[in-house]
Formats: C-alpha cells, structure tokens, sequence
C-alpha cells in the first residue's frame, strides 16, 4: 500500500512496472488517481473522463511508441500521448489486427459492415 | 511456500492420483440414461460419454486418456449395441492399465431397468477389486499436473485471475510440478511473447506451428476473438487481450506443444493445443464452451483444473476437481458457494500478486490432500466430448464415390 494514499481518491492498476498504461478500477474524470499494482509513479493526475476497465498513460508516449502492459507491446501510438490521457482505439492501434482501427471509439461496434 | 506432501493412490502403470473415482463411460447418447443412473447416488462414481454413433479418432483417445487418468482406479463402459464405438475396447485399455475394468451392451441385458442393475453389480465388483488394490503413496508437487482455463472473463480476469494462476504456476514449475494452459485461438498477436517463451529453438519452431494454425483458424472463421463489449469494456487491441488470457502461463520457460489426450512428457510448463486440424471438415470448432476445454486439459493427465471466471460461473468436472479463481470481489461474494477464490485482493492493494498466488497454492495443496473444491461438494460434474479431428487417420477405403 502507498503511503498517505487519499482513499477518497479513484484507483487505477499498473500490471508491470515497465507498462505505460493503467487500468481503471473505477470511473473517473479529470482528477487525480492512485496506482496500484506495480507503478513507476503512486500518482497520475487523469486528464479527462476515463471509464472502469479503460486505461490511462502513466508515461507520455510519442506517435510511433509502442503501449506497453503486461511488459509487452499491445499496439502502437496513432498521435502524442499525454500522461493522464485516456488510451484507446482512437489514439492506439493493432499491431495484427487491421479491422479494430475502425471500430467506433465509445462503443466498439463496426462501422464497416453494411446493413441494407 | 514450504514443501508439502499428500497421500495419494498409485496405479499399476505407475501414475498416481489425488482421488479413487470409478469412471462410467458410455459409447453414444442412447446409453447416456441408462449410465447415469448406474452412477446416481455413488459419490465416487463419475460419467461422461460420446454422444455420436458414427465413431472418432479423437473422441475415442479423449474416453481412453479419461479411463486411464491417475484419479480414476476403475471403469465400466456402457453400450447400447448398434454404436461404432466399441465399449469392450475401452475397458480393455482400462484393465490394461491395471485398473479393474467392465462393460455390457444394454441391448444384450433387456433394457433400461435390468440395463442399470446390471450397471450397479458390476460397480459393486468393480468397486470390491479397486478397495483390495488401492495403494497408498505420497505426493508431492512434483508429482501435481494442473491445468487452466478461463471463460466468462470480465475486466479484472486480465488484471488479478489469470495473473494469480501464472504466479502460482511460476512456483509449481519452480517447485518440480507440471502446468498446462491452453487457448492459442487467443493468442493472436502474441507471436514474439510465446517465442521468447520457448524453452528450446526446437520448441520455438512448435510454438511458431501452432500460432500459425490458430492464426489461420481464426483467418477461415473471419474473427479474431475479440467482440463489440470488448472494446466498450476498455480494450483497445487483440494483443491486449490475448495478454490477459496468455497471463495465466505465468513466466517460465515453455517446454512443449501437445494436443489432447496427449500426456505431459516431463514436469514444467506446457501448451496444449486442442484447435482442430483444418484439413478436415475446414477446422470444426474448436473450444465451443468451457467445459469442453476443461476436458481437453484433464485428458493431458491434469489432476486439478483452476479455471478464471471474473463473471462467475456454475461448472464443474468429472475426474479431475475444478478450483474457481475470481478477480472480482463482488462476483466472490454474490457467488460464494461456486467460487473457491477471490484474487479480488490483489486490485484492492490489500494483497501482492505474490501472496495472493501462495495462498492460491496452498488451496490446490488442500485440494489435492483430499479437500472437496466447491464445484466438486456441489456435486458438478459437467463433461463434453465432441467430433474433433487432430491426427485422424485417413480412411481413403470408407466411402466409395
């Protein structure tokens, strides 16, 4: 446990110290948080909204890094990443998987399948 | 953890298990009544059954790998009489194996009533020659082969579940003891991952076979594993995914690739590979729901099965016990009469991974001293045995066009 930790305060969870993201363990808005797990940091000051199970940047990323949890690259930065910035389709992309790029940020559903 | 030992039962072939079942198996769905009943009320008695009549390669070594696993002593297989699968076959793998071992055709013995007192004496025998034969031993960790599984995942089965299994698999493997995970269909884009993982560059090149077969898998189903309310739910890419499901293989070094009904050759960590062969049928399914996959982990000799559900589930399994792991507190309490443990603890800060992982140890140690898991006090005992191809001979002289 961190000391002086706020309990107040909104949790997120760091898998692996060398990650660059944080997962929510609650939902959040611009605020600060706790790490749990294994932070670099006890603290991220969250930017914007950011929902339970999404992830934040606990490391500013440039366009062309690759996000890291778990210790491994889970995919690639599509623009500057700010800590405390909500990661997710529409500034990180699959390495492998070509079709989640175009899946609606907010909802996960395709917008490639045609309905008529 | 300190060493721990158990006393356990050795069989003639040398395995030793952590329970003294008497399994029932019948040979197509038209038995199926007649074998449940011969089973109802006999605590250690278990069933399970290939529904086809039409008979298979692969579903006969799964009855076979079942019949002979180390917590089975003795088997009764129960035919109608018409079926391609031939119970005297399997009883016969089963007596070989040393395990006493019986099997009648329903048709020959009048029906479903004398069908099942015949099933009940012959238990009554079977059971007599496994009581004068049992054999005592002790266990150890080395001598433990655990699975693992997880289904009805939710957001913490990634972040506490499956990483809680990978630990204590780190110190099974650490400590002598063998562990088997499965799912490559859901370990699209981890290529690198399991490469690293790779106890050898032989075992590099399996693991490269079998990525690429789930990989082509998933290419002639057109999909991923990966669905709408995963992306809603906060993941971002497939490799993500897949990471939260590949973390129950914890850290160690894999030592090999083996399909179904195949057994661990020597402790460590394992891969099982249970995605059909595609040049039959193109693929069929491949794990069509979590007891099937449960069963494909036991026939590899697995004694216990920890099986991750962030959701909750109600399943258990005949042969070898099913531990339920949660990494979600409020599914521990709501279901606290299915689940055996909640790694809850670990996205709370009150516990570390580490310790969170020891404790999980020492329940298995429990488990495997004869303690009942609460899938196995409740009495589940679900079982799945399905057509699947993987190494079927060809039988080009069958069918004549």
């Amino acid at each position: 446990m961190m000391s002086g930790e706020d309990a107040a305060m909104k949790r997120c969870f760091q898998v692996n110290p060398e990650d660059n993201v944080a997962t929510l363990l609650q939902d959040a808005g611009a605020e600060p948080a706790t790490i749990l797990g294994a932070p670099r940091n006890a603290t991220v000051d969250i930017l914007e909204e950011i929902a339970l199970g999404h992830k934040v940047c606990t490391r500013s990323a440039a366009k062309g890094d690759l996000i890291v949890k778990y210790g491994v690259p889970i995919g690639v930065a599509t623009e500057d990443i700010a800590m405390g910035a909500w990661v997710h389709l529409h500034n990180c992309s699959s390495r492998v998987d070509e079709r989640s790029n175009h899946l609606d940020v907010k909802t996960g559903v395709a917008k490639d399948t045609a309905y008529a | 953890m300190p060493e721990r030992s158990w006393n356990g039962y050795l069989r003639d072939d040398g395995r030793k298990g952590i329970r003294n079942l008497i399994l029932v198996l019948y040979t197509v769905e038209c038995a199926s009544f007649v074998a449940h009943a011969v089973a109802e009320g006999e605590a250690d008695v278990h069933v399970i059954g290939f529904p086809g009549c039409y008979d298979n390669a692969y579903a006969i070594r799964l009855m076979l790998a079942l019949a002979t696993h180390p917590n089975v002593g003795a088997c009764l297989a129960i035919g109608l009489g018409c079926e391609y699968t031939q119970p005297s076959r399997l009883a016969e793998v089963a007596e070989r194996s040393g395990r006493p071992s019986d099997w009648f055709f329903i048709q020959e013995h009048g029906g479903t009533r004398s069908g099942i007192a015949k099933g009940k004496d012959a238990l009554k025998s079977l059971r007599a020659k496994l009581d004068v034969q049992t054999v005592r031993v002790p266990m150890s960790w080395p001598d433990l082969i655990v699975g693992a599984e997880c289904g009805g995942s939710d957001g913490t089965s990634g972040l506490a579940g499956n990483p809680v299994v990978g630990r204590f698999y780190d110190f099974l493997v650490d400590r002598g003891g063998s562990a088997v995970f499965e799912e490559t269909v859901e370990m699209i884009g981890l290529r690198d991952v399991l490469r690293s993982r790779a106890a050898t560059p032989e075992v590099a090149l399996q693991l490269d076979r079998s990525y690429e077969k789930a990989e082509r898998y998933c290419k002639a189903v057109r999909q991923y594993s990966v669905s709408p309310g995963n992306f809603a739910g906060g993941l971002t890419t497939i490799e993500e995914k897949s990471m939260g499901a590949f973390a129950k293989s914890g850290s160690r070094p894999i030592q090999g690739v083996i399909e179904v009904s195949q057994q661990v050759p020597h402790p460590g960590l394992w891969l099982l590979d249970s995605v059909p062969d595609e040049h039959f049928m193109q693929f069929g399914y491949t794990n069509p729901n979590d007891t099937e996959g449960i069963m494909d982990l036991i026939s590899t000799g697995a004694h216990i099965v920890m099986f991750v559900t962030g959701r909750g589930s109600v399943i258990g399994s005949p042969v070898a016990p099913l531990i339920k792991v949660t990494g979600n507190t409020r599914t521990f309490e709501r279901m606290n009469d299915d689940m055996d443990f909640n790694a809850g603890s670990i996205l709370s800060g009150e516990q570390t991974l580490d310790e969170a992982a020891l404790s999980l140890m020492k329940l298995a140690g429990d488990v495997a001293s004869g303690e009942l898991s609460k899938p196995e006090a409740l009495g589940h005992r679900e079982y799945f045995v399905m057509y699947k191809h993987q190494d079927t001979p060809q039988l080009e002289a069958g069918c004549r066009a």
